[in-house]
């Protein structure tokens, strides 16, 4: 038997973490990365709430998230391969103008 | 004793990756660290039970999401910025605060319960049963937004050569 809030506390620590990853990396694909793992932190407290309720509904939000975390992937991956043709930069520092 | 024993040893693994990826300076180190962040994860969703979100955890993100990550990364090497110094001074303790004020809260002032190993099995014929009969719209609307993510990155990761040609051809 385990303690849920220590299901909660790694997730909270997980959110920090790409919180963290958020503000200090200048590459936009670390960027990315955090975005995911801060993902992931919700997830594990979606899953750790469904079994303290007992309900499945939680664990069919992990599987929306999941859905949506794919196309924001997809999506947001060929926005950087998009800006990374038109300034050859990934640097998020560098992209600082909407107009070249 | 033995879902404390598998707790601890794959949120350490988890917490590990993911303090990696935020102190390795080259991407495809972060991206690996990810996927070692993902994997436990899922054995984390396995210990709740949650085996359908623990196998399409590993398929979606460590397998599809990952990949498209590591794809990209061939960009070469890039010049190290220091970024904006507010992110540091500010950012990172109120990140740090927030984090300690919430573990505290979980931790001292919340009753969540316990936890056997499996707390709630979600077979994927429960899961489904729920998906296509109360979750049937919201299903039915992720499947409009995956096909409007999908033509937009093709639209946009598409060469803007290419497109001429289509349009000429067209």
């Amino acid at each position: 038997m385990v303690p849920l809030s220590y299901y909660l506390v790694l997730s909270g620590i997980l959110f920090a973490c790409g919180v963290t990853g958020f503000l200090i990396k200048r590459n936009i694909i670390t960027i990315f990365m955090s975005i995911e793992l801060m993902l992931n932190g919700v997830n594990l407290s979606f899953v750790a709430f469904a079994a303290r309720w007992q309900q499945l509904s939680g664990q069919v939000f992990v599987f929306f998230v999941m859905v949506v975390a794919a196309a924001e992937a997809a999506v947001g991956l060929a926005i950087i391969i998009a800006v990374f043709r038109t300034r050859e930069t990934l640097n998020v520092d560098q992209v600082n103008l909407l107009k070249l | 004793m033995l879902h404390l024993i598998l707790f601890s040893v794959f949120g350490l693994v988890c917490v590990a990756g993911a303090v990696n990826l935020l102190l390795q300076r080259h991407p495809i180190n972060s991206a690996l660290s990810l996927v070692v962040v993902m994997g436990s994860l899922a054995v984390e969703f396995l210990l709740l039970g949650a085996e359908f979100v623990a196998a399409i955890q590993v398929i979606v993100y460590a397998g599809a999401v990952m990949v498209l990550l590591i794809m990209l990364l061939n960009a070469g090497v890039e010049e190290q910025t220091s970024g904006s110094r507010v992110a540091w001074l500010l950012g990172i303790p109120a990140v740090l605060a927030g984090m300690v004020i919430v573990c505290w809260a979980l931790l001292e002032r919340s009753d969540a319960g316990r936890a056997a190993i499996g707390a709630l099995p979600g077979h994927p014929a429960d899961i489904a049963q729920l998906l296509f009969h109360q979750f049937l719209l919201p299903f039915e609307v992720t499947s409009i937004l995956v096909l409007i993510a999908i033509m937009g990155a093709v639209v946009l990761a598409a060469r803007p050569e290419s497109v001429e040609r289509t349009k000429k051809e067209g």
